[in-house]
């Protein structure tokens, strides 16, 4: 899960280290838009927007869904990602939940060790 | 006290790895330093269990449990978050043999799953194996969505600051 992390976090700064597709966001931040929007406006060919669109995706800073001929862009995660997300918060309160367990388990253990001293005496 | 106790060095913190083991089933698992009769004593007896089962960055609070820990018997925790209504979440103990195995119904819903719980102890460590079986898929989506709901929406903090950062960076 740490390398997980680690992977889409490479991935979101690798994304964002490039002008268009920092405004691309930032367009989409606005509304959503097809590619052929996205090149006109950014005066692009459909490859070249198709490309860093593909960039952004990965990173799972945009989503794409392709209705009849016209592929839209959306800013947000893929499905994927909120999927494992998900699981790392469920897996956090575990976390978090058993690392004070851990705490009674100790106390626990120190006492008996008390206990058993005291009965041996 | 024991002064050369206090020297000892802190275990090595154990990993929780949960998985979705099937649509309906998700596994968490957890390996502590002590003999299963602890463990299970801890979650089995109230006033042990109250004292780890709502840590502090959950926002959530522990207000009263009550277990009555044998087969058929039930038990009841109610949780206070902040100025809104306590939630109470109840069910029974289907399966109880001490020091090995639990298994209860969680009934506040129709969509609750039935959990069984395993110790199993290896030269004096215990691996604990919590096992969750929900009725329905989207059982156990909204399960998921309420501990996400719980902790604070971290993945989605983390992409809004990065779309903040990308649009100020795109500004300059």
């Amino acid at each position: 899960m740490v390398q997980y992390v680690q992977a889409r976090l490479d991935a979101s700064f690798a994304a964002l280290s490039d002008a268009t597709r920092r405004g691309v966001l930032e367009q989409l931040g606005r509304s959503d838009a097809s590619i052929t929007d996205l090149a006109e406006k950014f005066d692009m060919t459909l490859t070249g927007m198709r490309k860093h669109v593909g960039v952004l995706e990965q990173a799972g800073l945009v989503t794409t869904e392709k209705i009849g001929r016209v592929r839209t862009c959306t800013l947000g995660a893929r499905r994927l990602e909120e999927e494992t997300a998900w699981l790392e918060r469920y897996r956090q309160l575990w976390d978090s939940r058993f690392d004070e367990l851990d705490k009674v388990v100790e106390e626990l253990k120190r006492k008996e060790k008390i206990d058993g001293r005291k009965k041996r005496e | 006290m024991d002064a050369r106790r206090e020297s000892e060095p802190t275990p090595m913190k154990n990993l929780t790895t949960v998985e979705r083991k099937s649509e309906r089933e998700l596994v968490v698992t957890r390996t502590f330093n002590g003999s299963a009769r602890i463990v299970f004593e801890a979650w089995t007896k109230p006033e042990l269990f109250k004292r780890w089962w709502a840590p502090k960055s959950t926002g959530v609070s522990l207000l009263s449990c009550e277990m009555d820990v044998r087969t058929g018997g039930k038990y009841r925790l109610v949780f206070g978050h902040g100025a809104s209504k306590p939630m109470e979440f109840f069910g029974k103990y289907i399966e109880v043999i001490p020091h090995s195995r639990l298994v209860w119904t969680n009934e506040e819903s129709d969509d609750g799953a039935v959990t069984t719980l395993t110790f199993e102890e290896k030269g004096g460590k215990t691996l604990l194996v919590l096992h969750e079986l929900y009725p329905s898929k989207e059982a156990l989506d909204a399960a998921g969505t309420g501990a996400a709901e719980v902790l604070g929406e971290t993945f989605a903090q983390l992409d809004e600051l990065l779309v903040t950062l990308g649009e100020s960076l795109g500004r300059s």
